[in-house]
């Protein structure tokens, strides 16, 4: 199994606080990583540097060897990573449907001009879309909500929406930000079974999360984070044992 | 399979068809020389206020600068004619494509601003586009203006006719209509409205965000140079004044009133304003007489009810399912709303 997603070192300081502090892990081919930690802990700063949507102080983050530290966000997606967000980022004003369209663009190539003089390649882009759209939304139970406009979605519902549109295009590395937050146990399982279909298809995913369950349940490797500070890498199994991880969640005292 | 445009957006020959009938059967009830000039006139703002519509309305992106962009098509339509003997259709021509790459360097750099800034800054361009055509004197005419711009005529036939005009000016507005609802009806139209709603989710999935932002910008541009061209060949003589803000905001007030997420609702609004304008000027001049321009006051009190009472326009207060090219634009937030939460960003 070669490595996907290499982080080297990473850290970020906001002034003279230190979110993440030198974190090193590395997601495989097919493999499923959790990030864990307490509130505070740096998991979204970590995130939000491996997306580029944030740039490192200091570590560079390589994807199939390359290193994507410090490129444009969009340029992310053409590569094969896509990401949800823990506060969602779904497009309220539009349909279900559209919404997960939107997910295709990586693979469509209409623009401004082509689109207004309906060149020959637009019908083509349509459909790709739609064909993609409509068999996500298929798999996932979700046909019969194609014109619901998606702010209108029970909150639940719109996680998965926003999943569906974050793996539509069949990117390789999946980055999910708290996936699970906000559903309830069925909802909960259901997603779980979605994940672990994808890593069955060759799919990896890297994702933040709360509920241990689902993290042990679905995890191969689980990265534990305390003040920005790796503390822990393991096996779903040897994570549970380890001391710093329980005393970082459970205190000093509890050891 | 249906069509996959159909699917999502049902069909809109219904309103074209809508459209065209009401173009042809205008000139039958209308006689005087008075309303055709309006009814041209509106054709011509029309041209404009659906590249804002465009720009407005899905791509969330404001500007009170567009009257600039009129000018400069009528300005290069104006000097390259009146000055170099240039063919009108010609210089037309060179007046659209200078306009797009004119906006498309300018939006690079002013449509990394947001809301408030980003109005400034297309105030800014307004102002220094007016500087310019007045400062420019040995060209432009100066504040003088520009006289002597000749009529357009096509295959022999004199555009120079109100009636030839009419036609000629509402065939170009049914030609905007359709290339912009190709637009609005495929993955450019889902983007720029996924850009109103989540910047940062549209740039998550791959979308250059920029570059679409910008794109629609400079088209609007272009859109408004058009017009600016034909305004020009219409009324022969062209002044700086005519491209002030003033005019920015009256543009902005139609597509306002008509309901800024519709390019119906642009048309509606256009003429809408159009003829209240006149109202207003005639009842100012015969009952209270007044000389100044009272519109402006009048457009001012118009933008807060629309605002206040009907966000959507007056394209929202009829029945939007039936004759609005995106039927989802019948749920969309109020305006105002929507400027807050963009403002939020992650």
């Amino acid at each position: 199994m070669g490595n996907l997603l290499q982080v080297n070192g990473l850290t970020k300081k906001f002034g003279g606080v230190t979110a993440v502090n030198d974190v090193s892990f590395h997601v495989g081919e097919g493999e499923i990583v959790a990030v864990i930690g307490p509130n505070g802990a740096g998991k979204t700063t970590l995130f939000n540097m491996i997306s580029s949507y944030i740039q490192p102080t200091d570590g560079e983050v390589l994807f199939k060897g390359k290193k994507i530290s410090g490129r444009k966000i969009f340029d992310l997606a053409h590569l094969g990573i896509s990401r949800t967000f823990q506060n969602l980022q779904i497009f309220s004003n539009m349909t279900v449907l559209e919404n997960v369209m939107m997910g295709t663009s990586v693979n469509i190539k209409t623009n401004v001009f082509s689109a207004g003089f309906r060149l020959p390649t637009v019908k083509r882009d349509e459909e790709y879309a739609y064909k993609a759209a409509y068999e996500v939304l298929t798999m996932m139970e979700m046909s019969d909500l194609l014109h619901e406009q998606a702010g209108q979605l029970s909150y639940g519902l719109q996680k998965k929406l926003e999943f569906a549109r974050a793996i539509v295009y069949k990117p390789q590395l999946i980055m999910l930000d708290e996936p699970m937050a906000g559903l309830n146990d069925a909802e909960t399982n259901t997603m779980a079974g979605y994940i672990s279909d994808l890593k069955e298809k060759g799919h990896s995913f890297l994702f933040v999360e709360h509920k241990m369950a689902t993290i042990m349940q679905l995890a191969d490797r689980i990265v534990v984070l305390d003040f920005g500070t790796k503390i822990a890498e393991g096996t779903p199994d040897e994570i549970q044992k380890n001391e710093k991880v329980i005393s970082a969640y459970l205190g000093e005292e509890a050891i | 399979m249906e069509k996959v445009e159909t699917i999502l957006y049902g069909r809109r020959w219904k309103s074209f068809l809508g459209f065209i009938a009401l173009i042809l059967i205008l000139p039958l009830v209308v006689s005087s020389q008075y309303v055709f000039t309006l009814l041209i006139l509106i054709g011509i703002y029309c041209i404009i206020t659906i590249g804002l519509s465009l720009l407005i309305g899905y791509a969330g992106q404001i500007s009170i600068g567009h009257a600039a962009f009129v000018g400069i098509g009528a300005y290069v339509s104006g000097v390259l004619t009146v000055k170099y003997s240039v063919s009108p259709w010609v210089a037309m021509g060179i007046g659209m494509v200078a306009t797009f790459i004119i906006a498309y360097l300018i939006g690079m750099q002013v449509l990394k601003l947001k809301g408030h800034i980003l109005a400034l800054a297309t105030i800014a361009i307004n102002i220094i586009v007016y500087i310019l055509l007045v400062g420019l004197s040995d060209y432009t005419g100066g504040a003088g203006g520009l006289v002597g711009i000749p009529n357009l005529s096509l295959l022999g036939l004199d555009l120079g006719n109100q009636v030839n005009f009419y036609f000629f000016v509402w065939s170009i507005v049914f030609v905007v209509i359709l290339f912009s609802t190709n637009i609005i009806r495929s993955s450019v139209g889902r983007i720029l409205r996924s850009i109103h709603d989540s910047e940062i989710g549209t740039e998550t999935l791959g979308v250059n965000v920029t570059k679409f932002k910008v794109a629609i910008f400079a088209l609007s541009a272009m859109y408004a140079s058009l017009a600016g061209s034909l305004y020009a060949h219409y009324i022969n003589f062209i002044a700086p004044p005519t491209f002030y803000i003033s005019f920015s905001i009256l543009l902005l007030v139609m597509v306002m009133v008509g309901g800024v997420h519709s390019i119906w609702g642009a048309i509606i609004g256009t003429a809408s304003i159009m003829f209240l304008n006149e109202v207003i000027r005639f009842v100012g001049h015969t009952y209270f007489n007044i000389n100044g321009e009272v519109e402006i006051v009048v457009y001012g009190l118009i933008i807060i009810l629309v605002m206040i009472f009907i966000p959507k326009g007056l394209v929202g207060i009829l029945d939007v399912r039936k004759i609005s090219p995106v039927k989802s634009s019948i749920k969309k937030d109020v305006t105002i709303k929507k400027n807050v939460a963009s403002e939020k960003g992650v």
